[in-house]
């Protein structure tokens, strides 16, 4: 298991490094952020001297050395826009992200599970019918459109819930965050139900395909035919098997959730990462951009090793190796 | 029963009371964020705005951008090269200390030497020294007579010498630094979420009415509107033009709007013989049309302004005539908006030799002015009706800036014909005329965006005049008289003034600002 997690990481670093050099290289492809940074009133002097201050007067490779020189020392490089290192800022904008993708994937499973797990057992039911159709719509409808709705609705028309932006926040256990308060739990509501709905659909499918075809299987013939009550048929035998799949998919759409929240961020103005990634890529932030990608690369990758050690907790023939080894 | 009844109409009486009073706390969602609280970080429009709040400038630019008393109380020129500043007597930072000279001696010291600031301040500290003659005098030396003295001045934050010019830009950004003599006091800065400030009880001007105002970035426009339909926030900036005619219908809701220092223009290829996307119909090289004074003119004489204002800019822009709206510093009298005459652009195209019209592709930012790929496309299709073949290319400005400006061999500028902006920051016609009309001379700082590469030493011999004229009549005549050869000549084809508009709750009211920052101070109760 630990030659495992080790042979993973090494992995790890050869991907990073290798997105690193793709970003980097192509960020600079599009344009230099210069002429957004300026004040339009600069001369051609104070534009020059923007441009040695940013360091774009170098060849490109020369900034890559540079660059990787820097990230050997912890060091991603300081933020084209607001001047401070691209890794703190991210880091600042990471709770809220979290906290967003947390929330939702909370209610991805609570919802999702029961509902799928219900048009499965009772798949001619009028009601179950409903919970498909409604599935259909929440993988099909655009996240902004439904997240605008979302807000003319709640907010504008109803007035329960406001329509952007993070509530108070308060420290619990240690951890500040907008979770605690009333206020908090009122404004993320909204942003992590949009970002939750496609999820939602994708469990509530997931786990109906997976009770439907379990029904059949002889184990739980069997374990009926011992006499076993229906809750200990579903909730035992029926759920262990179903959820393999759904642990693997909901581990990959976490990683979703907390590096490209960018539509759901930007709608609700939520003061998170993912509005920090689209502002940067806008503004051609190429540090920003850069640490952020590697970041992201880096969760996946843990996300992928967290989900396989649940594998082989949740089903034991499971054993922890690389395929071919 | 009757005692229910009773308590009914005292408490329909009471919300009656209560409701009308608005609350003294404010909340303005912003369209672009600043980059951080240090007023002399980042010399852009957000930064200059939100630091307007916390910091005063020596002289301050009123709604219309004229100069009006901040710190100083009085200035002018006492030789050729000095000018003098009579400071504010008695004025206080907001940690109770005092203000002096030598508050302003280093703040130009620090205004242009911020590190890693992405557009300093340089700009307009360059060539001047300051000097301190007593607590409340200063003097601002040049090398050469320079009457845009007060103009500079306005754009510079003032900060605390003991609390701020040593600060970091996260000490501000933090807060310890941020002190200044401004109408509000710094209170929290969370980037991305909101940026707070109260009242300033001891401001020696006129005292906000707000007691605490909040900003919150919303950079999505239908974003924005909601939380003011939501009553979330009390005003919004940069209301979506096409959300402003439903908004104007909302009883509940005021908009406020104002001519802005922007003029949406064309700019066009005068140097190149043979433009890159200037070509022969049929896509052969041609020899450039644009630099010929009659196609330039036969342009200009194809769009149709009004229909530019009324349908793409949905009745919210000026049409314009030259490089300022009307009533500002060194505007022309003399100038109108070209009307417009197809028939007459096809004269003059046959009188230039090209009265079968040519090729031409029109580029212009997607994401940077209000509706601008919109009216690229109408230029297109206008200039097409006349037989100049137009092709439309838009692109976001991260990309387009660049290529427009240095995009080209030898980093000249790479398009032929190009729909661009400009707001002059220092609200006279010299900002105008100094960056996109005068000949492009790198040494001098002159010409930085003339992208058209337009040069006329006529022009150039008046502003260079312009700029040694301290005499404000002399001066404004011989800017009037500048813009109108620029004009006449179709350096530039201008097509509208911007017009920005602002939405808030009823009962609010902004007054609407030609430098387009939205200021809590402007916002008024009716």
């Amino acid at each position: 298991m630990t030659v495992f997690i080790i042979r993973r990481l090494l992995q790890a670093i050869v991907v990073v490094f290798l997105m690193s050099l793709i970003v980097f290289f192509g960020v600079n492809v599009i344009g230099d952020p210069v002429d957004m940074l300026i004040n339009p009133e600069a001369d051609q002097a104070e534009i020059e001297r923007t441009i040695r201050a940013l360091g774009l007067d170098k060849p490109i490779h020369e900034q890559y050395l540079f660059f990787l020189k820097g990230v050997a020392s912890g060091d991603f490089g300081k933020s084209f826009i607001f001047g401070e290192p691209a890794l703190k800022l991210i880091l600042h904008h990471m709770p809220a992200t979290i906290e967003l993708a947390l929330v939702s994937l909370v209610m991805a499973i609570v919802l999702g599970i029961p509902l799928g797990l219900y048009a499965g057992l009772f798949p001619d039911q009028r009601i179950s019918r409903a919970i498909m159709a409604g599935s259909i719509l929440g993988f099909s409808l655009p996240t902004f459109w439904v997240g605008l709705m979302m807000i003319m609705l709640f907010a504008v028309y109803l007035g329960w819930l406001p329509s952007t932006g993070r509530g108070d926040m308060a420290e619990f256990l240690g951890i500040r965050s907008s979770l605690w308060t009333r206020d908090g739990l009122s404004h993320l509501f909204m942003p992590a139900l949009n970002l939750a709905l496609t999820n939602i659909s994708l469990v509530i499918r997931l786990t109906r395909a997976g009770v439907r075809e379990a029904m059949h299987q002889d184990y739980i013939k069997f374990a009926r035919a011992k006499g076993l009550t229906t809750r200990r048929v579903v909730g035992v035998h029926l759920m262990k098997n179903i959820l393999i799949p759904i642990v693997t998919v909901l581990g990959l759409e976490f990683g979703n959730l907390l590096a490209f929240s960018v539509v759901t961020e930007t709608i609700f103005a939520w003061p998170g990462m993912g509005k920090l990634l689209i502002d940067s890529l806008l503004q051609l932030d190429r540090p920003v951009v850069v640490a952020y990608l590697m970041i992201i690369v880096l969760f996946f990758v843990i996300i992928n090793l967290v989900v396989d050690i649940l594998y082989s907790v949740l089903d034991p023939r499971v054993r922890l190796r690389d395929q071919g080894t | 029963m009757k005692s229910i009844r009773h308590s009914l109409a005292i408490l329909a009486a009471s919300t009656l009371i209560s409701a009308p009073a608005l609350a003294d706390e404010l909340t303005i969602a912003l369209a672009s964020e600043p980059t951080a609280m240090d007023p002399h970080f980042h010399n852009l429009g957000p930064n200059n705005a939100m630091s307007r709040h916390i910091f005063d400038r020596l002289i301050l630019q009123n709604e219309k951008q004229q100069l009006m008393p901040g710190l100083a109380t009085e200035w002018g020129p006492i030789d050729d090269l000095t000018w003098e500043f009579k400071l504010r007597q008695g004025v206080k930072y907001h940690d109770g200390s005092d203000f002096n000279a030598d508050d302003i001696v280093c703040s130009f010291e620090r205004a242009p030497n911020v590190p890693n600031s992405p557009s300093s301040f340089a700009t307009y500290t360059k060539g001047k020294t300051v000097e301190k003659v007593d607590d409340h005098t200063i003097h601002i030396k040049t090398a050469s007579p320079y009457p845009l003295m007060a103009n500079d001045v306005s754009t510079i934050p003032i900060v605390s010498s003991e609390a701020g010019c040593d600060g970091t830009t996260e000490a501000f950004n933090n807060g310890s630094a941020t002190i200044g003599t401004g109408p509000f006091k710094f209170v929290s800065y969370s980037p991305g979420d909101s940026i707070i400030v109260e009242r300033n009880d001891d401001y020696w001007g006129d005292k906000p009415i707000w007691s605490k105002v909040t900003f919150k970035p919303i950079k999505s426009g239908p974003a924005r509107v909601a939380a003011l339909l939501a009553g979330d926030v009390d005003m919004i900036e940069g209301v979506p033009t096409t959300d402003i005619t439903t908004l104007a219908k909302n009883a509940d809701l005021a908009l406020s709007q104002g001519v802005s220092n922007r003029v949406i223009y064309l700019h066009l290829d005068h140097d190149r013989a043979d433009s890159p996307f200037v070509k022969a119909n049929g896509g052969g090289a041609i020899d450039n049309p644009l630099r010929k004074l009659e196609v330039r003119q036969a342009i200009s004489r194809a769009i149709n302004r009004d229909a530019i204002v009324d349908r793409v800019m949905e009745g919210v822009a000026i049409k314009a005539g030259q490089l300022l709206p009307e009533g500002f510093f060194g505007v022309s009298d003399n100038l109108s908006p070209v009307g417009y005459d197809p028939d007459g652009a096809k004269e003059l195209l046959a009188k230039a030799g090209v009265g079968d019209g040519f090729e031409l592709t029109i580029h212009g930012p997607n994401d940077r002015y209000i509706n601008d790929s919109k009216i690229a496309e109408a230029i297109g299709q206008m200039l097409t009706r006349i037989g100049i073949k137009t092709q439309v290319e838009t692109m976001p400005r991260s990309v387009y800036f660049k290529r427009a400006s240095r995009g080209g061999p030898g980093e000249t500028p790479e398009f032929s014909f190009i729909l661009v902006g400009w707001g002059a920051g220092s609200g006279e016609a010299s900002s105008p005329l100094k960056s996109l009309i005068a000949t492009h001379t790198p040494d001098k700082g002159w010409g930085a965006s003339n992208r058209g590469r337009y040069s006329n030493p006529e022009v150039d011999a008046l502003v260079t005049k312009a700029l040694a004229t301290v005499d404000d009549e002399d001066r404004e005549a011989l800017l009037a008289q500048a813009t109108e050869i620029a004009i006449n000549d179709a350096a530039i084809i201008p097509l509208h003034y911007q017009v920005n508009t602002w939405a808030a709750k009823k009962g609010l009211k902004y007054i609407a600002r030609t430098d387009e920052a939205t200021l809590a101070i402007g916002v008024v109760k009716e």
